[in-house]
């Protein structure tokens, strides 16, 4: 099942050549592996993304390695410059294998 | 059935209901167990890991935004901003130095980025310096850190 995920750009009216910032949230656990189950004092195995790549048009325009430490439910955001009508793309992978997409359009004159 | 028959019956059965929705809930919601925790990295292999041990000078370049206090240390917003043309910033790596994995993102950029920039929320178990080390294109390293007063840990 794909997580729910959420990207916004700002502003929201850009020309071509401008630098807009990217928000983008999912909705993770981010298990660090390192919380104790109170009732067996087993450690929850650790669940968190490891993989954020951003694709704008057919270019991977960057990439992160994330970690454990990184809050629950990832904030992460960045620039892209508009210099073409392409979708931008943004993958989530986690430890399991889970891989949630989220594609948003921009657009330019 | 009069009034108070008819209360008592449909009262338990709503908790009824209400306790097994949530012991049914608490099922679907529970976490994989195992005995031990992930390995741990200390700062000074991560940043070895990272740099592969060429020195890293401080730079007023890396302009790191952290709070002086958190109060919660499950979410503790950090901006990294390098003030350099992004074609000469390779990537960005965010450490915080106590933590059982002191490695805490890593950002790497095109010059399709347009800015060398990454705002985000970490986690800190306890009272830390937060680093953030820029690798530039030309191979060298620099970086800025901050110490954040953390009251409330959020690495469990």
């Amino acid at each position: 099942m794909a997580r729910q995920a959420l990207v916004k750009i700002n502003p929201k009216d850009y020309k071509k050549g401008d630098l807009i910032r990217v928000d983008s949230v999912i909705m993770h656990p981010m298990d660090t592996g390192l919380v104790k189950d109170k009732e067996s004092g087993k450690y929850i195995a650790a669940h968190h993304i490891t993989n954020v790549e951003v694709y704008y048009g057919d270019e991977k325009i960057t990439w992160m390695d994330v970690y454990g430490s990184v809050s629950a439910n990832p904030f992460i955001s960045f620039y892209v410059k508009a210099t073409k009508t392409a979708p931008l793309k943004i993958v989530w992978k986690d430890n399991k294998g889970e891989v949630t997409e989220k594609v948003i359009d921009i657009k330019v004159d | 059935m009069n009034r108070r028959d008819f209360l008592k019956t449909t009262s338990l059965a709503a908790v009824s209901t209400a306790v097994l929705g949530s012991a049914v809930f608490n099922n679907v919601s529970a976490a994989e167990l195992t005995d031990s925790p992930p390995p741990k990295k200390p700062f000074d292999e991560a940043l070895k890991e990272i740099t592969g041990g060429k020195p890293v000078s401080d730079s007023d370049k890396v302009k790191l935004i952290a709070p002086e206090i958190a109060e919660n240390g499950a979410v503790v917003p950090v901006t990294v901003e390098v003030e350099l043309p992004v074609e000469q910033v390779k990537a960005i790596h965010i450490l915080a130095d106590k933590n059982w994995n002191a490695k805490t993102i890593s950002v790497y950029f095109t010059p399709a980025n347009g800015k060398a920039y990454i705002s985000t929320r970490i986690r800190l178990a306890e009272t830390m310096n937060v680093v953030a080390v820029a690798q530039l294109a030309d191979g060298s390293f620099i970086k800025a850190q901050k110490p954040v007063k953390v009251t409330i840990g959020g690495c469990g």
